[in-house]
């Protein structure tokens, strides 16, 4: 690192000394600190796989077990609120393995001053996520900090789920040869929130995608269990980071088209001015699938008849070519390298 | 340098009236352009056909957000809040009114008042031609240290700190050509 310059522009340092908002952006310093770490500290064959969720062997059972924090501001966005994102989520987490997701522990932590109506909101929509899902919140904490030392309200959630024989759905098994399958489109969630943050209006209304998908995900299974290799929901970073993850951590090439990725055009028109690129941008109730080449139309109308997947689409292929990049054909033709982006995508300035 | 491809979003608020002398007294053709891929084809595309043409006017590709007389409204806040003053231009030098600075009436926001930061004098090291990056002398290849001391994480310069940077966009998206070529 050169020492020989004082201040200047923002440094994206390596060398941190102190946490900052690109470590909880789901890029490339989010990577940094858990492979630097976190995985150090806690290393175990589970923890390496770097699943949305562990499996675990408990006798003759498969346990999908994960953890999810909601720390989202605004609270309250076009289309959710916190306590549904919890819920989903967590489910979502969960299915991403194939389990079938069945309790959810939830702990509150809010801030002194925090107005019980909005609380009593939120934990309405908890409960109503919760039946939608068919799943239990069967535990839970609750914590007051002083006023200023949280946002409002902070939901920490654990989820269990029962994974089905015959299904291995893993990162590691993505594989050369794979069709990459996406369930609809993508950038609503992350447009919504920061439309309502920034207090953007445009002319049409962007909504969060939030909803559970672990039906989406039995429908896939029906008669291909065996024919689904990885499964990711693309919340932050967005379909773009979840591929580069999967691409490193299998060990792959990837290559899209941007033609076939559907993003609504109000969500597109929003991206365009402040000059973001949606395949970044958080989903919260999309998921991006790994399938057999033989199997993939089979799957493909499979998620095609569920409401939440009618949009669901062929986007590209896993290669063996170029292994760990994940390589974009351009609209205009030409191609590009999509990359983990460093921390949180800013606005374009001029 | 032949042509320009003038800031769409400079433009969706000032408008392009200051920039029609300049291109008079330099025949240089500027084209106000949007940011998506189609929109820097055409920019560049009504470039070079002023070129051939011989002309050299201020164009408006990126009509559907700039208007001549930009943003009026904008237009005023930015007079009322701002005034101009000498500034120092990365790779240039000091350029007389070329920037802006806050009025006195909104001296109590001026992060050069609050903070003590007058003193500090910021510097590049020596490796670091941003200047010439921005200036169209040099690419970012070019440069010694680009991909091994400057990188978007080990950045030099503004040209690579900046996502909007031309070392960037080089870093970004350049340094892996070579491996696709190879494989296909």
């Amino acid at each position: 690192m050169p020492q020989n310059f004082a201040l200047s522009c923002p440094l994206p340092l390596t060398q941190h000394k102190a946490v900052v908002m690109g470590h909880g952006s789901g890029g490339r310093l989010t990577a940094q600190l858990i492979n630097d770490l976190f995985m150090p500290a806690f290393d175990n064959t589970i923890l390496n796989r770097l699943d949305d969720q562990a499996v675990l062997d408990v006798g003759s059972a498969r346990i999908a077990f994960t953890t999810d924090s909601f720390v989202v501001t605004p609270l309250f966005f076009p289309g959710g609120n916190i306590g549904e994102l919890a819920v989903n989520g967590t489910v979502n987490d969960l299915a991403m393995s194939g389990a079938r997701p069945l309790w959810l522990s939830c702990a509150f932590i809010m801030e002194e001053g925090f107005a019980i109506d909005e609380l009593s909101q939120v934990v309405s929509s908890m409960a109503a996520a919760a039946k939608a899902a068919g799943v239990s919140i069967v535990t839970g904490d609750t914590k007051v900090v002083n006023r200023r030392s949280a946002d409002k309200l902070f939901i920490t959630t654990t989820g269990i789920g029962l994974v089905p024989d015959g299904v291995a759905i893993s990162a590691s098994n993505a594989k050369p040869g794979d069709v990459v399958i996406l369930s609809g489109t993508i950038g609503d969630h992350g447009m919504a929130v920061l439309s309502k943050r920034e207090g953007l209006e445009f002319e049409g209304e962007i909504l969060s995608d939030t909803q559970p998908l672990h039906t989406l995900v039995a429908a896939m299974l029906g008669e291909n269990a065996g024919a689904i290799h990885t499964l990711r929901d693309p919340t932050r970073g967005g379909l773009g980071a979840s591929l580069c993850e999967i691409a490193g951590t299998a060990n792959i090439g990837v290559e899209i088209d941007a033609r076939s990725i559907p993003v609504r055009s109000e969500v597109k028109g929003a991206c365009e001015l402040l000059g973001i690129d949606p395949i970044f941008v958080a989903n919260e109730g999309k998921l991006v699938a790994f399938v057999e080449a033989g199997s993939a139309d089979r799957i493909l109308e499979a998620l095609k008849a569920t409401p939440q997947g009618r949009d669901a689409v062929i986007i590209g292929h896993a290669t063996e070519n170029h292994p760990g990049m994940v390589v974009m054909k351009t609209e205009i033709g030409g191609t590009r390298i999509v990359d983990l982006p460093f921390s949180e995508q800013l606005p374009r300035i001029c | 340098m032949q042509g320009f491809l003038g800031p769409g979003h400079v433009c969706a608020i000032m408008g392009w009236r200051e920039y029609e002398p300049l291109a008079a007294a330099y025949h240089v053709p500027i084209v106000i352009t949007g940011f998506e891929p189609v929109d820097l084809l055409e920019g560049i595309l009504l470039t070079i056909r002023q070129l051939e043409q011989g002309r050299a006017e201020v164009e408006n590709q990126y009509a559907r957000c700039v208007s001549i007389e930009g943003n009026l409204t904008a237009r005023k806040m930015v007079e009322q809040v701002f005034e101009v003053a000498d500034r120092s231009w990365r790779g240039i030098g000091v350029i007389p009114m070329s920037g802006y600075k806050l009025t006195e009436a909104y001296s109590d926001y001026d992060a050069e008042r609050i903070f003590e930061v007058a003193n500090i004098r910021t510097r590049e090291p020596e490796i670091c031609i941003s200047g010439q990056v921005l200036k169209g002398l040099k690419k970012p290849n070019q440069c010694p240290g680009f991909g091994n001391q400057c990188t978007p994480q080990t950045p030099l310069g503004a040209t690579m700190v900046s996502a909007e940077g031309a070392c960037a966009a080089y870093y970004n998206y350049g340094r892996h050509m070579v491996t696709i070529e190879a494989t296909t």
